[in-house]
């Protein structure tokens, strides 16, 4: 099969250890384009794959700052909109409205993240080519997978194959694009 | 984060059985005649419910008990004590997430379900308080024709924004936990229906390491500020009474006193549905005895934080030297609802001291047993707070009293439909108990033993 017609390669191992094992070796025999399928989050795999991503907790702080805001406006806005004196009670009264402005910074420092880690998950995306190869209902049951992806530099269908054999791969399988 | 504990769940078993093992239940739902049995009678209570509701809309709030000086009753007191048993499920989920709690694992999913529905019968009684509910979008702020907007300066309005605020979180939480979970179902359907629902709610999930960074990140902030919300909902509901002078509301404790109350009878109800859902699952092995353990501990511990409320509250009426307050206290050990006062005693605090030895935490049937009566008791509580306070305050010429009526019951009683139909068809269709962070567990756990 050409290429240009490939995903990637998957390789599968049996418990996590070797999979961190195999992803540090494949990036240090120089593999960049690298991916990995876990059933679980595995502590350090980030690490080894290099992947740095930060956003979701930056748009956590966007989301409660824009809460925040959002909720003073508003109650300072209806409030001089409409300004109800009640015994001669301030009408823009920051103690009141504190309970309203902490409830939507939660609530906006809430969505922003959810929302976020989907958009930038590239999710919802139903189908994908990994879910192609044969394996891989097991990467949500106990298997590990390596993806090593048809766009690196040093990817070839058959030596990369034997590579990933050699570094402990149980099975090797081409993933079509 | 594995701390050097003793393990929660046996080790022996490998992750692909726990996978199929939970995955299975949805697909291959093993209970189906008692789930129905169950089904069917959590229908009739919901009827009942939608039929008092439909006679509360027509002939008014007339029909329950209220009256002036009791006008705050079952409405408040339900909505409190439902709130309050939300409460715990996102102390489960949330809290005990970032102490890295391993327990949790196998309690959080049921918990949070168990915490968006309570928190649905908790939200819709001051909508149905409201007298004309129609009207309930007054409550935000909609460009009206008559310029009018809401008055955010009242606590009414904190009430609608705190209670959608929670019950938002609290969805998205549990949705976020449970998409991983979607994933893994997807891939053990053989059905072609199943396989379309659960391929649609995972959202395509696929475990990529990148994925599964991101979905940490956020899993722990949404923890992290679930944590904050439950503080805030509860010790707002709190200041509502203790902003205002009735004697037997108005002091600093409440706050505490409520949240903790509120942890109490919630985790009552998390072991109770742990109980019947590990027996109904044969989930034995992953809803352990040390699982009834802990959850008997914390029942413990929060209760005995709850008994200091009471004592605290003789302690603030004796101190204050307040004639009203001293009143209080004493028509509520001695007066007309003396025996709310004690059965709430009894209920909440007698029969909890059988977990102080072991083998009633691990006792199935005497945990479910205390857990029911802490429920009961946390009921009583509330009503005791409310009535009351409500039935003798300062003016003898204002004294009066308080009998619920059929309706209030019936709508009382109808919540535990509302609460229970949507709990019974969330364990019908999705895993019950979270399997990739049970399998996260697992392995860590499976790990320590063989580096040893």
């Amino acid at each position: 099969m050409a290429e240009a017609h490939a995903y990637g390669l998957l390789a599968e191992f049996d418990t996590p250890e070797a999979l961190l094992d195999a992803a540090r070796r494949a990036r240090e025999d120089g593999y960049r384009d690298l991916d990995a399928f876990t059933p679980f989050p595995v502590h350090g795999l980030a690490e080894v794959l290099d992947i740095r991503d930060t956003r979701v907790l930056w748009l956590g702080l966007a989301g409660g700052g824009f809460g925040f805001a959002l909720a003073l406006l508003m109650q300072i806005g209806t409030n001089w909109s409409y300004p109800l004196d009640v015994g001669g009670r301030p009408v823009y009264a920051l103690s009141a409205f504190a309970v309203i402005a902490f409830e939507l910074t939660v609530l906006f420092a809430a969505l922003f993240p959810a929302i976020g880690m989907l958009a930038l998950n590239g999710l919802p995306r139903l189908n994908y080519p990994v879910f192609a190869a044969s394996r891989f209902h097991l990467a949500s049951r106990d298997r590990f997978f390596l993806c090593v992806r048809a766009g690196d530099a040093r990817f070839d269908p058959e030596q990369t194959a034997q590579y990933l054999g050699r570094i402990g791969a149980r099975t090797v399988e081409l993933v079509p694009a | 984060m594995a701390m050097s504990e003793a393990p929660i769940l046996p080790r022996d078993q490998s992750l692909g059985d726990v996978t199929d093992q939970l995955a299975r239940i949805p697909l291959h739902f093993p209970t189906r005649r008692r789930w129905l049995i169950a089904l069917s009678l959590s229908m009739l209570l919901l009827t009942l419910f939608a039929v008092s509701v439909v006679v509360l809309f027509t002939r008014g709030v007339g029909i329950w008990g209220i009256n002036i000086p009791v006008n705050w009753a079952f409405a408040i007191h339900n909505y409190v004590w439902w709130l309050g048993i939300g409460h715990a499920g996102t102390l489960i989920s949330a809290l005990l997430l970032l102490m890295g709690r391993e327990w949790r694992n196998s309690l959080n999913r049921f918990a949070e379900t168990m915490t968006l529905f309570a928190v649905v019968c908790a939200g819709i009684y001051p909508v149905l308080h409201l007298g004309r509910p129609w009207y309930l979008y007054w409550m935000f702020p909609y460009p009206a024709t008559m310029g009018v907007w809401p008055q955010f300066r009242s606590p009414l309005e904190w009430d609608i924004w705190a209670v959608l605020t929670y019950l938002t979180v609290s969805v998205v939480f549990w949705y976020v936990g449970l998409i991983p979970d979607l994933g893994a179902a997807r891939d053990r359907a053989r059905r072609r229906g199943w396989q379309v629902f659960f391929g649609v709610l995972s959202l395509g999930w696929r475990g990529s390491a990148v994925h599964w960074l991101r979905w940490q990140q956020a899993y722990r902030l949404l923890a992290a500020l679930a944590v904050p919300l439950v503080v805030s909902v509860h010790s707002e509901v709190s200041l509502l009474f203790a902003a205002g002078t009735i004697p037997g509301w108005h002091s600093t404790i409440f706050p505490a006193y409520f949240v903790l109350g509120a942890a109490f009878s919630g985790f009552a109800v998390v072991a109770m549905i742990a109980i019947v859902i590990r027996s109904l699952f044969s989930l034995k092995n992953l809803v352990t005895d040390d699982h009834l353990d802990i959850l008997g501990k914390v029942l413990l511990a929060t209760g005995l934080m709850t008994a200091y409320g009471y004592v605290f509250e003789f302690f603030d009426a004796f101190y204050s030297g307040e004639a009203h307050e001293i009143q209080t206290v004493h028509d509520r050990i001695a007066g007309a609802y003396a025996w709310i006062y004690w059965g709430a005693i009894v209920f909440n605090f007698v029969f909890l001291q059988l977990l102080w030895w072991q083998w009633a935490r691990r006792s199935p049937l005497v945990l479910f047993l205390v857990s029911t009566s802490v429920a009961i008791g946390m009921w009583l509580e509330r009503y005791m707070i409310l009535v009351t306070s409500l039935y003798r305050d300062f003016l003898v010429s204002s004294w009066g009293s308080y009998t619920p009526t059929f309706w209030d019951w019936s709508i009382y009683i109808g919540t535990f439909g509302l609460f229970m139909v949507p709990f019974l068809l969330i364990i019908r269709l999705f895993p019950v108990i979270a399997i990739s962070e049970t399998k996260e567990v697992l392995h860590e756990e499976q790990a320590e033993a063989s580096h040893g």
